[in-house]
């Protein structure tokens, strides 16, 4: 394990590393929940948590440079007083480092209108896995040849490692409205979710919680959420007044449409804080019920979130399991909570295979592994549910084509055996 | 797309020597010249249109303008806004070349969620999802966008949407372009022309107005787009286009406008000399100029590639032969032994 403090250092790990034929990890601050950071075998663990500088900030052409150790909070924390923000904002932000968020193209809440990660990363110094550097994208808003920039957000340290990466910054809303609608069937809440979106109203952040998750939240964070709910959507717009009026509107009149009990706008700043805690203290609120939780992620078309919740439960009441659900419901990214103790014999089976059918049950509906947490060593195997023998061909040579020597984090990702080696045969004195 | 229809195309692709996709024909300046390639056209017709999920599945042969219109009875678009509505989406997906709404609305890399595509060696694959949020395996589509047909012919996008938005108008400004930004919370388009400066804004028409007072815009027609022989467009650093467009005013003939906050900067004129000399000063402060069209005696590209050691081996382990759209990118020539 080593802790470079600055892009030589990282670029003498991965030297040396090659130099000894040694595969090696990237690692921020280890919130990974797909265990993309997780060293197999003796990989040289490469941490970035003391390379955590924010290098300069243009407030003037909104984007900063940072290293890769620094936590997603604190940068927001740093731009804030130039009425700037950095949009993605995953419920662990106050721990997770921006490095990480490149590597696994992080989420969050407020993800729904702002885009994800690679939407907000403009350029990254990176590590090659031969030990080189290279800046892939840039200040300018093309870089000439391919997208390299774009087509490494999201590689889990197959790639490389980031070593510096510049961020578009955001300007603060003028006007923010959070309203928390209260639904007696969480069925209702979802179509509510679709109705909206269908009506041309993308709010920034759209978030269920169901009956569980409400009621441990509340007990915990004493928000006044209402506990005999079913489910309860957290809803916010922000953006220029009459637009947000607009939306507010429109909002509070679909809930209400769909069977909404009580729509509430948070009156101020210090109510919007406390509803928000609510949602991202979740999955802390969780250990009330049970000491241990599975949270899987994975993302259906919005229009079938009602018909896979309904599955979510029956699955899980099948292995007699708790589910709770907290997510992102405005992208139609699921987290299911499979809550339990693990010290109970016999549980971890149960929970695997729950979690198992709750994917297939989200794949068949037409959704997809991974949202935002990443495929690393958790979902690796799974990655032929959804693709192709072939489609999955492509996506190791193109790995190939990054890390020709299998040293950036192996056995992330892509399934042993992926590259066809029988099929587009190389010819001789080709450059691979 | 059928099952013959895919068939055929993988068949095609496969047998070819060289293969070139052809869509419209309306980016065909780009890059250099591809000959003696078989020319093999991607299927047509939109598959689905899902508004309540804002996305939409469209077979890459597709013009813009049918796309357009199917997603405007559902009150949503999808803004690649190629320059010519009878630009087919794998067309203007390959090139790559985002709209002059970037800065409200984001690039066009933006906007697509899933690719499919037929190999060099005819194998049809997929690459992406069909979700608006999805990290499952390599973002192949933002890898595909600008490829310029090089990395496989693509066959079927599926693409994220967006609410048309309930007001828009094209305003023009009395202060500098860089105020105009500091102005404005969320314009759409800032452009900046010698002497002009054009602002679009979409949103709520309570918002535009007092957008526009707040800021000093006077409605006004849409600008005109660059016409010109020769045509190019530079990316640069989007704080350095007021140092650049002193330069380029420098420059006999030379028409420009530039897309502030953003940094694309096109340029037109009617000496191809011209064109050679604005990539001169876009490369003098780190810029570089892609040619549109004309100029045949420039280079397309200009500035080196980044990574080129990288983009070529992409390029090679996807198409080992070298078949795809041979010519039209520089790192596509036979290899010449360096890296």
């Amino acid at each position: 394990m080593c802790f470079p403090q600055s892009t030589a250092d990282v670029a003498c790990a991965v030297q040396v590393a090659n130099r000894f034929g040694v595969p090696f990890v990237a690692r921020g601050s280890g919130t990974g929940l797909a265990g993309g950071a997780t060293p197999l075998d003796d990989a040289l663990v490469i941490v970035t948590t003391r390379m955590n500088r924010v290098l300069e900030i243009d407030a003037d052409a909104r984007r900063a440079w940072v290293e890769p150790g620094v936590l997603n909070l604190d940068l927001t924390r740093a731009v804030a007083h130039l009425g700037l923000h950095y949009a993605p904002d995953p419920s662990s932000q106050q721990a997770c480092s921006i490095g990480g968020n490149v590597g696994t193209n992080a989420g969050g809440p407020h993800c729904l209108a702002a885009g994800v990660t690679s939407a907000h990363v403009l350029a990254v110094e990176v590590v090659l896995p031969d030990g080189t550097v290279e800046i892939l994208g840039g200040l300018g808003p093309d870089a000439p040849g391919l997208d390299l920039r774009g087509t490494f957000v999201g590689s889990e340290g197959t790639m490389g490692i980031a070593t510096r990466i510049c961020v578009r910054l955001m300007p603060d809303p003028p006007e923010i409205r959070t309203l928390l609608a209260d639904f007696t069937a969480i069925d209702d809440a979802a179509a509510a979710v679709s109705a909206v979106i269908a009506a041309g109203v993308v709010p920034a952040a759209m978030e269920m919680m169901d009956a569980q998750a409400t009621r441990a939240v509340e007990d915990f964070v004493h928000a006044g959420l209402p506990r005999d709910a079913d489910a309860v959507l957290l809803v916010e717009v922000s953006g220029l007044i009459d637009g947000v009026t607009h939306d507010a509107a429109m909002i509070d009149e679909i809930c209400r449409a769909h069977g909404a009990r009580t729509v509430r706008v948070a009156v101020d700043a210090a109510e919007r804080a406390l509803l928000w805690k609510a949602r991202k203290s979740a999955f802390g609120a969780v250990a009330r019920i049970a000491p241990d939780y599975y949270l899987h992620d994975a993302v259906v078309p919005r229009t079938k979130l009602v018909e896979v919740i309904r599955q979510v439960y029956e699955i899980s009441a099948r292995y007699q399991l708790i589910a709770m659900n907290v997510f992102h419901a405005g992208d139609g990214n699921l987290h299911p909570l499979l809550v339990f103790d693990g010290r109970e014999p016999g549980i971890w089976d149960r929970v695997h295979a729950a979690g198992d059918e709750i994917l297939r049950v989200c794949i068949d509906a037409g959704g997809v592994l991974s949202g935002e947490h990443g495929i690393g060593l958790e979902k690796r195997d799974a990655m032929p549910l959804f693709f192709t023998a072939d489609d999955l061909d492509v996506q190791a040579r193109l790995r190939d084509a990054f890390d020709p020597d299998g040293l950036a984090n192996p056995d992330k990702i892509l399934p042993r055996g992926s590259r066809c080696g029988e099929v587009g045969a190389i010819p001789a004195g080709a450059w691979v | 797309m059928s099952a013959t229809m895919a068939e055929e195309l993988r068949e095609a692709i496969a047998a070819a020597g060289s293969v070139v996709a052809v869509g419209g024909g309306t980016h065909s300046g780009i890059g250099g010249p591809v000959t003696g390639a078989v020319e093999v056209r991607a299927p047509v017709g939109i598959v689905d249109v899902q508004p309540s999920d804002m996305t939409v599945t469209v077979r890459a042969g597709t013009t813009f303008a049918e796309l357009d219109a199917a997603l405007a009875t559902h009150g949503q678009e999808c803004p690649l806004d190629p320059d010519e509505p009878t630009a087919t989406i794998g067309g203007t997906i390959a090139a790559g070349l985002s709209g002059r709404r970037r800065l409200g609305l984001g690039p066009m890399r933006d906007y697509l969620l899933e690719v499919r595509f037929v190999t060099a060696d005819g194998r049809e694959i997929r690459g992406g999802g069909p979700t608006v949020k999805n990290v499952t395996g390599y973002d192949i589509p933002r890898l595909f966008v600008g490829s310029l047909g090089t990395l496989g012919v693509i066959t079927q996008v599926i693409l994220r949407t967006r609410p048309r938005s309930r007001a828009s108008q094209w305003f023009r400004a009395t202060s500098s372009a860089a105020e105009v930004r500091r102005a404005l919370f969320s314009p759409t388009t800032i452009l900046g022309g010698p002497g002009t400066v054009s602002v679009l804004l979409e949103g709520d028409p309570g918002d535009l107005r007092s957008e526009a007072a707040t800021a000093g815009l006077v409605p006004s027609d849409p600008p005109q787009p660059l016409t010109g022989t020769h045509r190019g467009r530079i990316s640069i650093d989007p704080s350095l286009i007021d140092a650049l467009a002193a330069n380029l005013a420098t420059i006999a003939g030379l028409d420009r406008v530039a897309e502030y906050g953003v940094g694309t900067v096109h340029v037109a004129t009617e000496d191809p000399e011209g064109l050679g000399a604005a990539r001169q000063e876009a490369e003098a402060i780190g810029g570089w100029l892609l040619r549109i069209a004309g100029a045949p005696m420039i280079d397309p590209f200009g500035a080196g590639f980044p990574a080129v050691a990288l983009q070529r081996r992409i390029r090679t382990v996807l198409d080992p032969t070298g078949k795809l759209s041979p010519g039209r990118v520089p790192i596509t020539e036979p290899d010449d032994g360096t890296q």
